[in-house]
């Protein structure tokens, strides 16, 4: 599903804040991806969500060589991964409602579809009488629960979440987190950036760690 | 229906509120335009309509001698001459009347020597030489002299065909306006929103989706002013006809547009909110592929 290989990357002519970074994901896997802030998490989940291209190396996504592919094929990949960033960016003069719709949209779902979806999704986070409310109204906690809404609402193969249980209480994240768990047993390969320790502890999947611009990859024991 | 709001909120972009009253303006000088150039290329067709396969002879008053018996002489000479259908003395008070644009309706062309005129219709199709028949009829006739109106009239249209020319000219300028407007009203909107954009293109949106919103908001505006600029069009082109009416009618030879003219004027409003809706999508197209 998703092969890096020997990647490297660096914002322009700045230096490497990846390097030869090497990982394969299968398909309806789970990890963490975690390390020290700046080790180069978000960079990397950058890469696995198109929004950079790598400096070298090689990176295969659902069977497609990124170095070779045209540009508008990308948006197909694109409706194949939800992404929950870390500062959500849910879009301002939208509600929680027509944020988490989004990607259905865009896929050009019939407009009641939509909205039934969206509803059941968002009354399932805890968000049903907060559906028509703007993101300046939500707290950090209600923000975090649509974009993660948003990016799970069309059932993506890979998902990818920076820091999702960042602004929540520990309930709502162990919550959120068994939301990921969830889809993933439906076939979804999760990847979930992290610092917390508690939560690598009490979901006992493999994590991916990121030092100084290089990774290691960790299995539990046992499994 | 369901009601599905816009994911750019381009309404509210100060960037292209000054669009409508930019376009309001281009529509309005471009109907003005095209107005003249129709107007114009109707005069001239009018005239040359109105003078083909018509000659005039002019014999003038020359003392001494009496003028009504030349202008016999000649009226009766040019109807024996083969190519000529028609040949008819025109009355002293229509040669008057032709003068009255210039010299008033007071009594002045009553004490003027006038020419005699003699109004000549050609057979259609059959060619006559104008030189020989010039010679011929001073001979016959002292003062005779033929006016023959085509020298005229090919600089007439020339002179028209260089103004239609200038008037498209003038359009297509205005053009050229409205999509460097349009093309910086677009950019700034692209800048504007480029977060939300980042947004939509990484969770699927392709280029067409995003730039379907930006032509819609841009067909919005420009219609918006494109009517107000029709409107205003439509007003002058009133206001200017009905000064027209009142200055003296034989000056000019009245202007009636067709349908061919009025669909052209209708068109021009049409045409400028399509320039804008295309050229707002090509801009925002050109500029997500450099974006990503």
């Amino acid at each position: 599903m998703v092969r890096f290989q020997n990647v490297g990357m660096r914002y322009g002519l700045g230096p490497e804040v990846l390097r030869d970074v090497s990982f394969e994901l299968e398909p309806g896997s789970f990890h963490f991806l975690t390390g020290p802030s700046g080790a180069g998490k978000s960079s990397l989940l950058k890469l696995l969500f198109l929004a950079h291209r790598p400096s070298r190396g090689l990176i295969g996504l659902f069977g497609h060589d990124l170095a070779t592919i045209r540009r508008d094929k990308l948006p197909e990949l694109r409706r194949r991964i939800g992404v929950v960033f870390q500062e959500f960016r849910l879009i301002e003069h939208l509600s929680a409602l027509d944020n988490v719709a989004l990607p259905l949209r865009i896929a050009g779902v019939p407009e009641q579809q939509v909205k039934d979806h969206c509803a059941e999704l968002l009354t399932w986070v805890g968000l049903a009488d907060r559906m028509q409310a703007r993101p300046a109204t939500l707290s950090g906690g209600e923000k975090q629960r649509v974009a993660i809404a948003r990016a799970v609402i069309n059932r993506p193969s890979l998902l990818l979440a920076d820091e999702p249980t960042g602004n929540v209480d520990p309930e709502m994240g162990q919550r959120l987190l068994h939301l990921f768990v969830e889809l993933n047993k439906i076939g979804t390969t999760i990847v979930i950036a992290t610092h917390d320790a508690h939560l690598l502890q009490t979901f006992r999947k493999p994590v991916m760690t990121l030092a100084n611009g290089e990774l290691v990859v960790r299995r539990p024991r046992g499994e | 229906m369901l009601r599905r709001p816009s994911d750019l909120q381009l309404d509210r972009d100060p960037s292209g509120r000054f669009l409508p009253f930019a376009v309001t303006l281009m529509v309005f000088l471009a109907m003005l335009a095209t107005a003249a150039a129709l107007a114009l290329s109707q005069s001239a067709l009018g005239f040359q309509h109105g003078l083909e396969g018509r000659l005039t002879v002019q014999i003038a008053d020359e003392p001494g001698s009496s003028l009504a018996p030349r202008s016999g002489r000649a009226a009766e000479l040019l109807r024996q001459t083969p190519g000529i259908a028609r040949a008819e003395e025109m009355p002293r008070e229509a040669v008057a009347a032709l003068l009255q644009p210039w010299l008033g309706r007071d009594g002045l062309t009553r004490e003027l020597p006038l020419p005699a005129l003699i109004d000549i219709e050609l057979t259609p199709g059959m060619a006559v030489d104008l030189d020989a028949l010039q010679a011929h009829l001073a001979d016959a006739v002292p003062g005779a002299r033929i006016d023959d109106p085509r020298p005229w009239l090919d600089r007439l249209s020339r002179i028209a065909v260089l103004l239609e020319g200038l008037a498209l000219a003038i359009v297509a300028a205005i053009g050229l306006a409205t999509v460097a407007m349009v093309v910086f009203a677009t950019r700034a909107g692209l800048a504007a929103h480029r977060d939300v954009i980042e947004v939509l293109h990484l969770i699927g949106a392709r280029d067409a989706y995003i730039a379907r919103q930006f032509q819609a908001h841009a067909l919005r505006l420009a219609l918006r002013g494109a009517l107000a600029g029709t409107a205003l069009a439509a007003l002058a082109l009133f206001a200017i006809g009905r000064a027209a009416a009142q200055l003296d009618a034989a000056l000019l030879p009245p202007v009636e547009f067709g349908p061919l003219s009025w669909a052209t004027l209708v068109a021009l409003p049409l045409v400028a909110s399509l320039l804008a809706t295309v050229t707002a999508r090509l801009t925002v197209l050109g500029a997500l592929r450099r974006m990503t």
